[in-house]
């Protein structure tokens, strides 16, 4: 008896052993794989002898952003003061935006196909009549941000909250219930994971917008200075500004990634572990 | 005992001229306090029967009236509970048996000042469930018979006069079903609202109701009822009496006619 137990303890240990070891294994993942494509990059320019202008290896980018790190510093945080501004209006405007399509089925059929087509326009194509408006400054890179990272928010809260089971509509109609009551207490809180899974593709394009807006209409922050460096021919200087773009991405997914766990964590909880525990 | 829902030759058509007739000439009539079963082959309009009674949907043609008034909207004194639990996933358990009470207009603006006599009624529901300690956990936490069980109580939190019960039990394994069928009887023995249940399962019917009306195919009209008159609180025991069966097969006949579209004597 008490060696049988002894056994399953052994067992039970083993299996936990792995269960950590998987996990430690999954977090560090993504840092082997940058590391290994890295290096893999660094053996391809050395082995293969490509010209720094061509490709620059990881050290010359290294050496480069080392070299510029105050232009890149402060061209990132004028991006990012861009995007985050852009980002914010689009939250903004995409929540109410998203609350009126997907609560009226009038607002949905007037407004849906104006927001398709309104998407489907590139939208480098409207920087330059944002530089006519306002000229070349802060405004073409926000509001640039702004229009991209819009749709996907507004299409995520409205799907939210278009899908609310009839029934359970039912049941709070039945008791009296306003519209406004099942926005508010169904509605909104069910359209929250999707929310935030739009935040996170949101965020990202909000980046690209900046950048986009930044390169056309070249008046500051990492999308002119690589375009600066391009024209010089610097191509170490414009990967790092490619590096640096990267990262700052990576962050902002992360932060919207961190504030859905811990607002909407019923959403993924009891389907999948995994998600909660393991991500 | 008077009338608590009367309704007067009423028809359901869905979606215009040409759409679906769910209902047609439908009459019946709920007396208060009444507990009645609604059975049918599927499709002949009980959902839509229900949605009538609760003023979700106005009828196309004919009469309803709940509690001496005619139904034109919402009738607002409802609880109602169905196949699926559709509790709100991001609410404990205690929060989703109390959300009726943030939204009837009756109580929402009690609520606040009145909020720990509230709570206090809720856990008591949720004890006569059996569903006592489980309060703060989420619904993801419990199984599909406990998810039920606190569907039912969000039902019955805010004392409706009327319950509107449509298949709540249907999704359930056998074994949690006749616990509940002791549940609800319970639930209704100690209030006595006016329950309408609609069901597929004739046991269920003759179990819980004091009249099982039948339902013609669609679309859909009372075409046979039947007094159930075993002494309450029935048992499961009850079940197995010869008389109980007889009743259920009786009930079996008529829809095994009603959905052939032949004519029942009763
Ligand atoms: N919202 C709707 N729009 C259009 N037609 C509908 C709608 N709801 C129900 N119907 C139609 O009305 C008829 C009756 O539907 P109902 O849901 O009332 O049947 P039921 O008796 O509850 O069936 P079941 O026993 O399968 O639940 C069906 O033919 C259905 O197609
Ligand atoms: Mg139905």
């Amino acid at each position: 008896m008490a060696e049988m137990s002894a056994r399953a303890l052994a067992r039970f240990e083993a299996m936990a052993a792995a269960a950590r070891r998987r996990r430690r294994l999954e977090a560090a993942l993504p840092w082997l794989v940058i590391l290994g494509m890295f290096g893999l990059w660094e053996f391809v320019v050395v082995a293969f002898g490509i010209a720094e202008f061509v490709l620059p290896a990881p050290h010359d980018i290294v050496r480069a952003i080392i070299k510029w790190w105050q232009p890149l510093m402060q061209d990132s945080l004028t991006t990012l003061y861009s995007t985050l501004a852009g980002f914010g209006l689009a939250i903004l405007g995409g929540v109410l935006l998203g609350i009126a399509i997907g609560s009226s089925a009038m607002v949905y059929k007037g407004l849906y196909p104006v927001l398709i087509a309104f998407n489907s326009i590139p939208k480098v194509a409207v920087v330059p009549i944002l530089i006519i408006w306002f000229g070349i400054g802060i405004w073409p890179p926000i509001i640039t941000a702004f229009l991209i990272s819009f749709f996907p928010i507004v299409v995520n809260v409205a799907t939210g909250i278009a899908t609310v089971e009839p029934e359970l509509k039912d049941v709070l109609r039945a008791l009296g219930a306003r519209p406004r009551d099942i926005i508010v207490k169904v509605g909104l809180p069910r359209a929250m994971p999707f929310f935030f899974a739009s935040l996170k593709i949101a965020v990202t394009v909000a980046f690209v917008g900046a950048i986009i807006a930044e390169s056309v209409a070249p008046n500051a922050g990492i999308g002119r200075l690589m375009m600066v460096a391009s024209s010089r021919f610097d191509v170490p200087l414009v990967f790092a500004g490619l590096v640096v773009t990267g990262f700052m991405g990576i962050v902002l997914y992360w932060i919207a990634e961190f504030i859905e766990r811990r607002t909407t964590g019923w959403a993924t909880r009891g389907q999948n572990q995994n998600l909660a525990t393991g991500g | 005992m008077r009338p608590f829902v009367e309704i007067d030759r009423v028809a359901m058509r869905y979606g215009g001229v040409d759409g679906t007739l769910a209902l047609q000439d439908c009459s019946l009539c709920v007396y208060e306090g009444e507990f009645v079963a609604v059975v049918g082959p599927s499709g002949c309009g009980k959902s839509t029967l229900m949605r009538l009674v609760s003023g979700l949907w106005p009828a196309t043609e004919g009469n309803v009236i709940v509690d001496g008034r005619e139904v034109a909207g919402p009738v607002n004194i409802v609880g109602m509970a169905f196949q699926s639990p559709t509790l709100l996933p991001w609410r404990r358990i205690l929060e989703n048996v109390m959300l009726p009470l943030e939204v009837t207009p009756q109580h929402r603006h009690r609520l606040r000042s009145e909020r720990a006599a509230y709570e206090a009624r809720a856990r008591e529901l949720l004890r006569l469930v059996g569903l006592e300690g489980f309060e703060r956990k989420y619904p993801y936490q419990l199984s599909g018979g406990m998810q039920q069980r606190t569907s039912l109580c969000r039902a019955l939190i805010h004392e409706p006069k009327l319950l509107m019960l449509d298949e709540p039990f249907s999704a359930l394994d056998v074994f949690t079903r006749e616990e509940l069928w002791e549940v609800m009887q319970d639930l209704w023995l100690a209030r006595k609202p006016t329950v309408i249940l609609v069901t597929h399962d004739l046991r269920e019917a003759v179990f819980l109701a004091d009249r099982v009306l039948v339902m013609s195919a669609r679309p859909g009209r009372i075409i046979a009822e039947r007094r159930v008159d075993f002494p309450r609180p029935r048992t499961l025991e009850t079940t197995y009496s010869p008389e109980f069966q007889q009743l259920a097969a009786d009930l079996r006949r008529y829809i095994a006619a009603a959905r052939t579209g032949e004519e029942v004597s009763l």
